[in-house]
């Protein structure tokens, strides 16, 4: 009895042991072979940096990044103050069509990104066709990038928002009302300071999907308005490089940035939130 | 007025409270509106248009007429090799969806029964991959299975033959399981964690064998958790367009690389909205499965 | 005269479910008033309309003679204690306690004394700075109470304040609670489905079943007179036996049995007579019943030992019957089996209807 625990024990620790490494080798192989040398990726040739100096100083490189930047950030705040809105409507309030948001929120985030992608451009089109034929000239770039983004980030942010306030104990709003708190400074002072946490971890997975998007962002960007990850698929599909594992790695080191920059926010009064930001994540 | 006078006037009035409630109703429809507005104008009105274009005519020159309109590109649906890339990108992101499944139940069930301090350390070692930028991970792996790569370098110093892997369909499966495994992983894990042990226990103490245990309670207990996590694994692989146009070959067309050259090469409109739409119909298909299954807490 | 708190034909529906119907209740200044019952009464809900979270359906509610049913919960003059005790996580003792006075913009010297005066009556000063997940339950709980009772409320509203602590703890919060109501001498409208904690504490107590007010008295009208079956089975034990009145103070049980009954009044539709188990006296069947009191013999079915007492059932031909014993030297034990009279004094029977 007590072996046949160990041995399934030991299977289980073993299989785990194996998917962690899944996870990681891959992105390790990557980070150690951005330092070769060599000019052919998959031969060591020692260490060096310069890719990382040549991918630095590309222009087109430089583009995009600030293109991203600027998307990432607009359609991050755009999104948390609308998403963090539905999510108080939807969770605190009874409203006519309150069950219809609730379920086309969750839609863009199980939707295929090609599928988003196709109803992006065919809206683009058909929207620019109709402003073009009222005078102005409009075209797919940063902008049209920046709205498509918000439209999946509300759904995002709204359900990281949603979970937190589903733990929040209601009577402690009704006890800031009872002790003359008017509906603002109920929000103010109770609301908002405990779902903080949910607000800037919506704010950081928004960030996080605009800063990864590669499908729609291809299909609704114009020229010269090229994200960083376009930039990069474009590269990839050509074939390997080594200045394209320079940038894989810093956009790696970007991402494991704003995960630990999560995981402190999601530390709370209380210990272990982890498990919390899975369910607000899934 | 006295306070008879008001209590008299209050009795007379049923159904007083609705009043009061009705500017907290205000208040809630104030705050969804933007989001309801965006998604209408954003999100549901280009669905519409998709499902437009899906009827209207493609003219020679590839331009899309919004007239004539007809079924053609759902009759074109049915050629034998629009079936075959549907039916390809359907038994791909299924296994895709078993391997993640089988590879995570029983990783997210040994998380989940770790002491609280070693459970958090392990989460947050499956929140970096899942927070890791998508399209980097996948061209990891075209790194590692390219001619010019680790594996091949490794292989050829050993003087053995190259195994050929990239631009197949299983690399395009390697490399969805490395993309959506996090998106099992964490429902699963979510499922296992708040499993009420003692009932497992009870199973235990009515006979049950360690297996029968796992499949009698166990299992059925968590199985929301299976079917949200497969749910999240399978809908995105039947429509991926990233994984297999970096690792997959041009001649095993999957369903989203397919959808995508109808708007870039083909300049088909029409024909990639109606494509479009049946990856919705079978995410729509999915998604009751998983309501009707009452699965909808994860 | 006006009431501290006066509810008047007040109804509440939650859609097609009716949590409070046409409830009328009138609570003095200064009193201890509980509202008894299980849960899902309306009990919770009442104190929520006093308190403002819910508006009534219909009805007038006023506290002290103006009119409140439909005023928000920060614009009246109660406070209430919450069962989770709703203490704000993110805030210390001392912001906890002085949010109140803050939001009714009491000057910040002013709030400062009267949070240290609050947090001296309830021996928490020391802890002023700490947040409320470094309090134990019971601290937690003279937090709340400090936080209701700083801001002079003209009622404090209780919603089951001593549900979430242990026995022991209870039992001495029960008495630090009635001696703090004594010293303030403010209107407490405590709610709770402990029918000790009623007794014990308040001065009237109002039960509640299915959203109506069945009786509102005393702990003594409530325990020895009770005027309905549900009010009579809620609150401790008791025998019920089916009974109709046969003349003036004379009942019949069970179609066979008169016993006497002063309560029985002619004409009144009674049908069933309340006894308390520790009413009943146990005699064996030789031995003689006193004069005046009422009897039935039966035969002991099962005997418990409590410690402080012994719990008899009998089988009578009115009824199985419980009878209390207490636990004194020389007291005669009577075996499963034994022949018994049950005997009681005419005027420890209640007249109680369905």
């Amino acid at each position: 009895m007590t072996t046949r625990t160990t041995s399934l024990d030991r299977a289980l620790a073993a299989n785990t042991w194996f998917v962690y490494a899944f996870f990681y080798l891959p992105i390790l192989v990557l980070v150690v072979f951005s330092f070769n040398a060599s000019t052919r990726v998959g031969i060591w040739r020692g260490f060096s940096t310069r890719w990382y100096g040549e991918v630095l100083r590309n222009p087109e490189v430089l583009d995009a990044l600030k293109n991203s930047l600027i998307v990432a950030a607009l359609s991050t705040v755009a999104a948390t103050v609308i998403g963090t809105a539905a999510a108080l409507a939807i969770d605190r309030y009874r409203f006519r069509g309150r069950r219809g948001l609730d379920g086309i929120l969750y839609l863009p985030i199980i939707i295929p990104d090609v599928t988003m992608a196709v109803m992006m451009l065919l809206f683009f089109a058909r929207a620019f066709a109709l402003i073009d034929a009222a005078g102005p000239r409009f075209q797919l770039g940063i902008g049209s990038i920046t709205l498509s983004h918000i439209a999946f980030n509300i759904s995002f942010v709204a359900v990281v928002v949603r979970a937190r306030l589903g733990q929040l104990d209601g009577s402690l709003e009704e006890a800031a009302r009872d002790l003359y708190a008017n509906s603002w400074q109920t929000f103010r002072r109770v609301t908002l300071p405990l779902i903080l946490p949910g607000v800037l971890g919506g704010a950081l997975l928004a960030l996080t999907l605009s800063l990864d998007d590669v499908v729609v962002t291809a299909f609704v960007s114009g020229p010269g308005s090229t994200t960083l990850p376009v930039y990069v698929f474009g590269l990839v599909r050509r074939g390997v490089s080594p200045a394209i594992n320079a940038i894989s790695t810093i956009m790696l080191v970007a991402s494991i940035g704003l995960v630990a920059l999560s995981l402190v926010f999601q530390r709370g009064p209380k210990a272990s939130r982890n498990t919390e930001m899975i369910k607000e994540t899934t | 007025m006295t306070s008879e006078q008001r209590t008299a006037a209050l009795i007379a009035e049923p159904g007083l409270e609705a009043a009061a409630t009705a500017a907290d109703r205000k208040r809630g429809l104030l705050l969804a509106l933007p989001a309801y507005v965006y998604l209408l104008l954003f999100f549901v009105l280009p669905f519409l248009i998709v499902f437009v274009y899906s009827f209207a005519t493609r003219s020679a020159t590839g331009a899309t007429r919004l007239s004539d309109w007809n079924l053609l590109a759902y009759q074109k649906l049915f050629d034998s090799l629009v079936v075959q890339i549907v039916w390809r990108s359907f038994w791909i992101a299924s296994l895709t969806t078993i391997i993640c499944l089988v590879m995570a139940y029983p990783f997210a069930y040994y998380i989940a029964t770790r002491r609280p301090a070693v459970r958090n350390v392990l989460l947050v070692l499956v929140m970096i991959p899942f927070w890791s930028n998508f399209l980097i991970r996948t061209y990891a792996w075209r790194f590692i299975l390219g001619t010019d790569g680790p594996i091949a370098t490794l292989t050829d110093a050993l003087g053995m033959e190259p195994v050929r892997l990239l631009f197949t369909n299983a690399a395009v499966m390697i490399g969805l399981v490395y993309g959506f495994l996090p998106f099992m992983v964490l429902p699963l894990y979510a499922a296992i964690e708040r499993l009420d042990w003692s009932l497992v226990e009870a199973a235990r103490d009515l006979y049950a064998s360690g297996w029968s245990a796992f499949r009698k309670v166990t299992l059925p207990l968590t199985r929301s958790g299976i079917i949200a996590g497969s749910l999240l694994v399978f809908v995105p692989s039947f429509g991926a367009y990233v994984t297999p146009a970096i690792l997959g070959g041009s001649k095993d067309l999957l369903l989203g690389s397919y959808i995508v050259t109808q708007f870039q090469q083909a300049r088909n409109w029409p024909f990639g909205s109606a494509l479009s739409i049946v990856v919705m119909v079978f995410m729509l298909a999915a998604l009751m499965i998983r309501a009707r299954t009452g699965a909808e807490e994860v | 005269m006006t009431y501290a708190v006066e509810l008047r034909g007040v109804s509440k529906r939650f859609g097609e479910v009716v949590a409070v119907e046409s409830l009328d209740l009138a609570i003095d200044d200064g009193e201890f008033f509980s509202l008894l019952g299980p849960s899902g009464c309306g009990k919770t809900t009442t104190l929520r309309m006093i308190a403002g979270f819910e508006y009534p359906t219909e009805g007038s509610l006023a506290i002290h003679g103006t009119e409140m049913a439909l005023q928000p919960p920060n614009q009246r003059p109660v406070n209430t204690v919450f069962q989770s005790y709703a203490l704000f996580p993110h805030m210390t003792i001392a912001e906890n306690v002085g949010f109140g006075l803050l939001m009714q913009k009491v000057a910040k010297s002013e709030i400062s004394t009267r949070v240290d005066r609050a947090l001296d009556m309830v021996q928490l000063s020391q802890r002023k700075g700490a947040t409320p997940d470094k309090l134990s339950g019971g601290q937690q709980q003279r937090v709340a109470l400090a936080r209701a009772l700083v801001n002079e409320p003209e009622v404090l509203l209780l919603d089951e304040p001593l549900g979430a602590l242990d026995l022991k703890l209870r039992q001495q919060m029960q008495i630090e609670l009635k001696e703090l109501q004594e010293r303030v001498g403010i209107t407490f409208v405590y709610v709770t489905h402990d029918q000790e904690e009623a007794l014990t504490m308040s001065d009237r107590i109002g039960v509640m079943s299915d959203g109506r007010l069945l009786q509102v008295g005393d702990a003594t009208e409530i325990y020895e007179r009770p005027t309905s079956r549900f009010v009579a089975d809620f609150i401790g034990d008791i025998n019920l036996l089916p009974a109709a009145i046969t003349g003036p103070g004379v009942v019949t049980l069970a179609g066979t049995t008169p016993v006497s009954a002063p309560s029985a009044v002619a004409g009144n539709a009674a049908n069933w007579l309340a006894l308390r188990p520790e009413q009943l006296h146990l005699i064996r069947h030789d031995e003689i019943v006193p004069d005046d009191r009422n009897s039935i013999s039966g035969t002991v079915n099962n005997r418990v030992y409590f410690g402080d007492s012994y719990y008899y059932v009998v089988a009578t031909p009115v009824g199985a019957l419980d009878v209390r014993q207490e636990n004194r030297p020389g007291l005669a034990l009577h075996d499963p089996g034994t022949s018994v009279h049950v005997w009681w004094h005419p005027d420890a029977a209640a007249m109680v209807l369905e």
